[in-house]
């Protein structure tokens, strides 16, 4: 089967970002609006029907589903050593090519009525295509070269589009900060890369997952992993790193000072970015590479993953339950899910049912999309009415925005785990698994979930409840192109969860059938009821409840407010240590020395020209001179010399 | 002669370098006579002691206060000079006087005034038709020449 | 020939002449000094020619004629050197070899 006519899912987003980008100032928003929805609603139909091809007609052969790449010789290292470009279709990245498509289209749509008015409108969506393009080319990454090139360019795109108001100086900071930490976690990937690609002798991902060639010992993956560096082998290591690269795109801790910061950037761009789509990107890296993660050296990378993934998720729970912007709120849930994620992976199988970590981090990856892009895209449709991001300036917007207030609670439902939801089916079954595996991880994502359902209610009741505020100018419902991506989500985060995913999904990519633990499902719907119990009664009326909690809690609440005090720590270790002690001394040796050498050489040779132009003075004598001795030294030479 | 020349390079006063020179060109004169070609030393004494050194004096007279003293170069340049021609002369007397030179014995015959014109304008071989036309173009020139700088800026046509 | 005196001692004379009016064409700083010494070169020259002539080859007559061209050539030239001092005297009032030195650097 072919699937070469998937190449023109990426290219096209390409080509409407260099069509807009080029001309940007001289398309109209309408125009501009127009070419990018329809860019992307190609792409999308493209994608869907690859779906739709890959999964029901022509993916499985013999139960197994296969692998099709194709893809063309880009850059030799060596004569065995080499960088391709292509496209790899298989269960994982044309799921991601649904996902990415759906969000994708969503925001092109909201964006229309979300950015009118706005001047750089046509360059919004011009990066906004740009981006489409990069996590496209993510996902149909053949080996691990081309994906840390299209993680770069993701990147990129997620600066460009956080500091999209470039005259705000705190949107300037924070995309900076976002680029910034993701590059320096990134580094941690390339030398992941690397040692991968020096050890191994290749990048592919085939060759790389290939499960025979992992499972046997002799082959050249599993020699190398004999290796030992500092107490693991080189395999390991190098697969930690990239997990470091990862953790960084994904914003596990320590690297997740840069999510909340990058708020800052237009809702459309949380809603896409850092929710749904580039935020995956590192679970989407493990998954990836899952076969390597898991039989190299008894799966060690792996441990390391689901525990910085636990982690991760209980401190961005914990966080979030104190914060007043409801963006920030809603990124420090993105953290903690993805956190959900990564575990899920890090706990994971191989075989069969045992791959149900796998699998339900997927399914997780697929729902959560879906309706976290809806809860962003919803907060902007208030933003947009209310003029501000803070809790307390909001309240009673039931009345005044019924759809808005309708498809948020869905959401909301939803990420809480709430049947029949889609939430609830993903967080069971990751659940599930990690109560087959690891015990403590399980209970910590039992109480996660609880307090993920608290602080998504206490933000649904905060802003559509809670107390009657007036409003300087009476809120109103938004336009039809930023309802009907919300509509259109709320549907999808209903409905999702009974799609059968283990039938494509799964790390050996031979389907199997899951079913609910009805002990494990009850103990998660009843902590989930819980939380939402009680932020009814905190938060639906108005009450100083809240008030009294939070400081009877006293220095506990100031930290977890102030986020931990992760970002003061990260200051004080650039500017003392390393701008201090580090850089300047760096900077005092390139200005002096080098720049010093460089000046030295242009100095010196002025001033030797200068010397030398003394030889035509002008003066005839001093030429007749130069003559008659000229004339005396060739004759000496002839004379004494030739002879 | 040497003195005389180097005293006419070395003077202080113009006037009297031109008048050391003088004195080296009739020294060259009675030389040409000690070799017995007459016709020569008598070129040499009209032409030049008695055309080129008055010409001098002219000039001289026209441009300079004679009484003023000349300004010499720097004594490092002096010496430099100095020492490099004398390792000049010194290489090319070197030369002169490794080569053994084959003094033809001659039978003291004298040369007529007669010969050398012939010489000078024969058509045959040995003969100086040619340059001695070409020299009296070359005289016409500097003659206009001459008259051409020296009549200065006043040459242009008025309109 | 002259009785008695060798041809290498006059070869000396003019050698040094010679050499003494390339001295003072470099070191004088007056141009009419300098005309002077090329007057003591061209001198020193003919002096060569003639002796060669008469020394070495005495039934031929080269060396006089070129010793009568090249007072004839010296003359001429003396004189259009002469003339156009005078016209740079009248440019700028000075005969020095330091105003003739625009063509430099």
């Amino acid at each position: 089967m072919d699937f070469t006519y998937t190449i023109l899912i990426p290219l096209i987003p390409l080509a409407v970002f260099l069509i807009l980008g080029i001309n940007a100032l001289k398309i109209k928003e309408n125009v501009a609006g127009i070419v990018g929805v329809a860019g992307l609603l190609t792409s999308t139909i493209l994608s869907y029907y690859t779906a739709f091809q890959y999964f029901f007609k022509v993916g499985k052969v013999d139960g197994v589903y296969q692998t099709f790449v194709e893809q063309t010789r880009w850059m030799n290292f060596t004569d065995t050593l080499h960088i391709d470009m292509g496209v790899l279709i298989d269960p994982i990245s044309v799921m991601m090519l649904v996902v990415v498509s759906t969000i994708s289209l969503m925001v092109h749509l909201y964006s229309r009525g979300y950015m009118h008015g706005d001047q750089g409108f046509t360059r919004f969506f011009a990066y906004l295509s740009l981006f489409s393009f990069s996590m496209y080319g993510l996902v149909l990454a053949t080996n691990l070269f081309q994906i840390y090139i299209f993680w770069e360019l993701v990147g990129v795109s997620s600066f460009l589009l956080i500091g999209y108001y470039y005259t705000k100086p705190s949107a300037v900071a924070a995309s900076k900060k976002a680029f910034i930490v993701t590059r320096f976690a990134d580094f941690g990937f390339l030398m992941g890369i690397l040692m991968i690609g020096y050890y191994t002798g290749t990048f592919d991902f085939m060759s790389l997952n290939n499960p025979t060639a992992l499972q046997d010992l002799t082959s050249p993956i599993m020699q190398h992993a004999g290796i030992t560096f500092m107490g693991f082998s080189v395999i390991t290591t190098a697969l930690v790193l990239i997990f470091v690269g990862g953790a960084g795109k994904s914003a596990m801790f320590p690297l997740h000072i840069w999510l909340p910061d990058a708020m800052e950037g237009p809702t459309p761009v949380s809603a896409l970015i850092h929710a749904a789509t580039m935020v995956v990107a590192g679970v989407y890296l493990v998954a990836r590479l899952f076969p390597m993660f898991y039989f190299v050296e008894g799966g060690i990378a792996l441990e390391v993953v689901a525990y910085v993934g636990g982690f991760s998720s209980l401190i961005a729970a914990v966080i979030a339950l104190t914060q007043h912007d409801i963006k920030r709120v809603l990124a420090f849930s993105t953290m903690s899910q993805i956190g959900y994620m990564m575990m899920a992976l890090g706990i994971s199988g191989y075989g069969d049912v045992e791959g149900l970590g796998f699998t339900a981090s997927m399914f997780h990856l697929f729902t959560h999309a879906m309706f976290k892009a809806l809860l962003f895209l919803g907060a902007g449709s208030v933003i947009h009415a209310v003029h501000s991001n803070v809790l307390q300036d909001m309240g009673g917007l039931r009345k005044y925005m019924p759809i808005t207030n309708i498809t948020f609670l869905i959401a909301a439902l939803a990420i809480a785990g709430v049947p029949p939801f889609a939430g609830f089916f993903s967080k069971d079954e990751i659940l599930a698994a990690a109560y087959e595996s690891n015990q403590l991880l399980f209970w910590v994502e039992w109480v996660v979930a609880g307090l993920t359902a608290f602080y998504m209610f206490r933000l649904y009741f905060g802003i559509f409840w809670g107390k009657d505020t007036v409003y300087k100018h009476a809120p109103h419902e938004s336009p039809l192109s930023m309802t009907l991506p919300l509509m259109f989500l709320a549907v999808i985060s209903a409905i999702a969860g009974f799609v059968p995913f283990s039938q494509f999904i799964s790390p050996d990519l031979v389907g199997y059938t899951t079913h609910i633990h009805m002990n494990i499902a009850a103990m998660s719907v009843g902590v989930g009821v819980l939380g939402i119990a009680i932020a009814w009664i905190m938060y639906k009326k108005e009450s100083d409840i809240a008030d009294r909690v939070s400081s009877a809690f006293g220095f506990l609440y100031q930290w977890t407010f102030k986020k931990f005090y992760i970002d003061e720590l990260y200051l004080f270790i650039t500017r003392e240590i390393i701008f201090k002690r580090i850089a300047q001394p760096f900077a005092w040796f390139d200005k002096k020395v080098v720049d010093g050498t460089m000046n030295l050489i242009g100095n010196s040779t002025v001033d030797a020209s200068k010397k030398i132009k003394g030889l035509q003075s002008g003066k005839v004598q001093d030429y007749a001179f130069a003559f008659v001795s000229g004339v005396v030294i060739i004759v000496m030479v002839f004379i004494y010399f030739m002879n | 002669m040497v003195v005389f020349a180097i005293a006419s390079v070395t003077s202080r006063m113009i006037l009297r370098s031109v008048v050391y020179l003088l004195f080296v060109l009739c020294a060259i004169a009675g030389f040409y006579f000690l070799i017995d070609y007459n016709y020569l030393a008598a070129i040499q004494l009209t032409v030049y002691a008695g055309g080129i050194i008055v010409l001098f004096i002219f000039s001289v007279l026209l441009i300079h206060h004679i009484e003023s003293k000349l300004e010499v170069a720097s004594l490092g340049r002096r010496i430099l000079v100095g020492l490099a021609s004398l390792v000049g002369a010194g290489l090319t007397l070197s030369v002169i006087w490794a080569h053994p030179f084959t003094v033809a014995e001659n039978s003291a015959r004298s040369t007529e005034v007669r010969d050398i014109g012939t010489g000078m304008l024969s058509y045959g071989d040995g003969g100086y038709i040619l340059p001695f036309e070409v020299i009296s173009i070359l005289l016409l020139a500097a003659m206009i020449g001459a008259i051409i700088v020296a009549k200065g800026t006043r040459l242009t046509i008025k309109d | 020939m002259i009785l008695g005196v060798s041809i290498y001692e006059i070869l000396t004379v003019t050698t040094l002449l010679f050499f003494i009016g390339i001295y003072g064409f470099i070191t004088r700083k007056n141009l009419i000094s300098i005309l002077l010494s090329v007057e003591l070169i061209l001198n020193a020259v003919a002096i060569n020619f003639v002796v060669i002539n008469k020394y070495l080859y005495p039934d031929m007559l080269q060396g006089v004629y070129f010793s009568v061209f090249i007072i004839a050539v010296a003359a001429a030239e003396t004189a259009l050197a002469i003339s156009i001092i005078i016209n740079l005297y009248r440019l700028v009032t000075s005969v020095e070899v330091k105003a003739t030195e625009t063509m430099k650097f």
